[in-house]
């Protein structure tokens, strides 16, 4: 799609970071001391910590990827927010009290407190730095998938603006700043969420989902006594036969547009779809013409409405509750995405896929688990599994733990966070829905789905949502940056190698830091353009629920848990989890290689990472208890 | 903005019994939880079945879900409040 840039959106955006940076300057004046800059000296309210929990988790996924995949996926999207929202209750019940207990700095300090062991540093370091640049990519490919229609500027250059503003943010200010800019981020998200959810509840459902939306054609269409295909809607130039569809270009008024063939042999009909054709010579024609001609559509619709029985046009305002129901009584076309090469070149398409309201409304369009295979159950079980796990491991999360003075208050915080967060992601559900029927969606990008929902309701909620969705991104980026910050100044360079840093010499440190894992940042952001952020963040929940909460939990119930098996888990963890992730079928995708050749069947590997670093602490500190003095053993 | 001066936390009588609570309410809610997913996986026509106020089940777990997180999260802290006033008070006593 073609974005134009609004002088609105500019506006808010820029006054939305310029105030961002006066926050930062105003806290950096007080930020001297290592406690200060990575734990913002202990003594953050409870309550702003809490709304800064939620501003620190309700990431890009949260906004961006799960509303993008509600809108393509229906129920399966929703998924996400449920197991995200779950993850919290071990935080609360199991980890929060025990974590400030133990803990000073980092998520490290915490599993060391017991130890003083050089493979707990190292390991649990390396794994804060993984966990956050696995969090880090999402974070960065949502920045530049937002620039491109708020201010009309290429994909990479979002990622070098979020990447640079977050770097200064954290270079200046460290934990104190980013406090305020989750604080403040995580308000603005809840408070524009509600307002967004508002405005679909009273437009209800209607068939028109708005003025300027393209009506897709349907050509009715007959085989001649050549037995070539012929319709009255233009002259049919090509017909793809590409198992187990056949697509058909046909000429309209001296322009082609590739339909689909369907309604079966006897009464053929022709489905206009959407289409990108990349030519031999590398160039790439938007519905047969060049993307400048704006013939590239937002898709997305109701094909049929029942309300109370009846099939309406529109249904008008609604509550919570018929909202939803009214959605599963009716009909929505959704569009599928499918390829075929032509003449050389690739065309990849996108065809109407009329979808009952039933099948939206529960588990099944992505995650097929009716006749589903028991790879696909269990990958659905291991994604569950790792969102409920991976939560109370995120070291960026944990660490905003220390920034309470007491466990009471880190108690209280994370309660906080837990209803905010619970709130915001019920709402997800129906921005996400509001997408899907308002045609609104880019089929390029998943996660422009809310922002563009926003910009059908006028461009000034469309800009203050996109400066709170890139507020959003700020935020998140800013914690897990502090966080990668703190394991190598704290963690590898004072602990593990024990330069034993004076305060001022770590805080510096600390900032360099920042300034690399940011940079680091901005390239891998620039490199994985295009994959759907939820997905990718549901990696990190798995590598973080792998290398991290064996310990975590071994340690506070298990007082046989030795150093070494303390280490080892975390490492195996480590090494099965990204190993896993890099040999699944996505991957493969992305690789260009053939799914089915990748050679771990499953896209989530929380299922045979987790139980094996639980195995693992659990056999390696059996193994060495022996060798312990009571230093190593957890007790 | 907030910024108070920092306490600490002191010895917590109360922590021993709060976590065994904690690890009581983490087991129960993960059954729950077990049990959505087993749905899933076994019987995932059940998702589809309306339940009440025109909503199917998969709606209505996925949001019971959520807001039992915040409820179990409300009763948690009111129950560690309750054994921290007593026993840390108690504690206090002469």
């Amino acid at each position: 799609m073609i974005y134009e840039a609004s002088t609105l959106a500019i506006v808010i955006f820029t006054i939305f970071v310029a105030a961002v940076l006066v926050l930062s300057f105003y806290f950096a004046r007080k930020t001297h001391s290592a406690s200060g800059y990575f734990a913002a000296g202990g003594t953050i309210h409870w309550g702003v910590n809490g709304i800064a929990f939620a501003g620190d988790y309700l990431s890009a996924a949260s906004f961006l990827g799960i509303c993008g995949m509600i809108a393509f996926s229906g129920y399966d999207g929703f998924l996400y927010s449920i197991g995200f929202l779950a993850g919290w209750v071990v935080a609360l019940f199991v980890v929060a009290e025990p974590l400030k207990r133990m803990g000073k700095f980092t998520f490290t300090d915490a599993l060391d407190y017991k130890f003083n062991s050089r493979g707990i540093k190292l390991t649990a370091a390396l794994s804060t730095l993984v966990v956050s640049i696995f969090y880090l990519i999402p974070q960065m490919v949502g920045a530049g998938d937002l620039v491109v229609p708020l201010l009309g500027l290429p994909h990479w250059v979002g990622v070098v603006i979020v990447g640079s503003v977050v770097i200064f943010i954290v270079a200046t200010a460290g934990m104190t700043s980013t406090t305020y800019v989750q604080f403040l981020k995580g308000a603005l998200l809840i408070v524009f969420s509600i307002t967004l959810t508002a405005y679909i509840l009273n437009k209800g459902l209607q068939r028109e989902p708005h003025p300027d939306y393209h009506h897709y054609q349907s050509l009715q269409a007959s085989w001649d006594e050549d037995g070539g295909l012929v319709t009255a809607g233009g002259e049919v130039m090509q017909v793809v036969a590409w198992e187990p569809d056949t697509f058909v270009l046909v000429q309209q008024d001296g322009q082609g547009t590739w339909y689909r063939l369907a309604g079966g042999e006897d009464a053929p009909v022709l489905e206009e779809m959407l289409t990108i054709t990349t030519t031999p010579d590398g160039q790439r024609l938007y519905n047969e013409a060049p993307q400048a001609e704006g013939r590239f559509y937002q898709v997305g619709h109701l094909s049929r409405i029942v309300s109370d029985g009846q099939e309406v046009e529109r249904s008008g305002p609604t509550n919570p509750f018929t909202f939803l129901s009214k959605i599963e009584d009716s009909e929505v076309v959704r569009y599928t995405r499918t390829s075929f090469s032509w003449e050389g070149g690739m065309v990849t398409a996108w065809y109407p896929d009329p979808t009952p309201g039933r099948d939206i409304m529960r588990p099944g369009l992505f995650y097929k688990l009716e006749q589903a295979s028991v790879w696909e159950k269990l990958n659905f079980i291991s994604l569950m599994l790792a969102l409920f796990l991976g939560t109370s491991a995120l070291p960026h999360i944990l660490i905003r733990y220390y920034t309470v003075p007491s466990p009471r208050d880190a108690r209280k915080s994370t309660i906080v966070a837990i209803a905010a967060i619970g709130f915001f992601y019920i709402l997800t559900l129906y921005m996400g829905l509001g997408a899907m029927i308002n045609g609104i969606i880019d089929v390029e990008s998943s996660n422009m789905a809310g922002p563009l929902l926003a910009r059908s309701f006028g461009i000034g909620l469309f800009s203050v949502i996109s400066a709170v969705a890139f507020a959003t991104i700020l935020g998140t980026v800013s914690g897990l940056i502090v966080a990668s910050s703190g394991a190598i100044a704290h963690d590898l360079l004072d602990k593990f190698l024990g330069l034993n840093m004076q305060d001022h010499v770590k805080v510096r440190a600390g900032k360099i830091a920042a300034f690399g894992v940011g940079v680091f940042a901005i390239l891998l952001g620039i490199l994985l353009k295009g994959l759907n952020v939820s997905f990718l963040v549901g990696l990190a929940f798995a590598v973080a629920a792998s290398s991290n909460l064996p310990a975590i939990l071994m340690i506070l119930f298990w007082d046989k848990t030795t150093s070494r098996g303390v280490a080892a888990s975390i490492l195996v963890g480590i090494v099965t989890s990204v190993g896993l992730i890099l040999l699944s079928p996505t991957m493969y995708n992305h690789y260009g290689l053939p799914p089915s050749s990748a050679p771990f069947p499953l896209d989530n590997p929380g299922i045979v990472s987790i139980p094996l670093s639980f195995i693992t602490i659990v056999g390696v500190s059996l193994l060495t208890r022996r060798n312990h003095g009571r230093n190593g053993v957890a007790h | 903005m907030f910024h108070g001066p920092a306490t600490g936390p002191g010895d917590d009588q109360a922590a021993d019994l709060k976590s065994r609570l904690g690890l009581k309410l983490f087991i129960i809610y993960a059954l729950i939880y077990a049990g959505f997913v087993a749905i899933g996986v076994v019987r995932p026509e059940w998702m589809g079945l309306r339940i009440v106020w025109g909503l199917n089940l998969a709606i209505i777990y996925g949001f019971g879900l959520i807001l039992l997180a915040i409820i179990m999260g409300f009763l948690y802290h009111l129950a560690c409040t309750r054994l921290e006033e007593r026993l840390n008070h108690k504690e206090d006593q002469p």
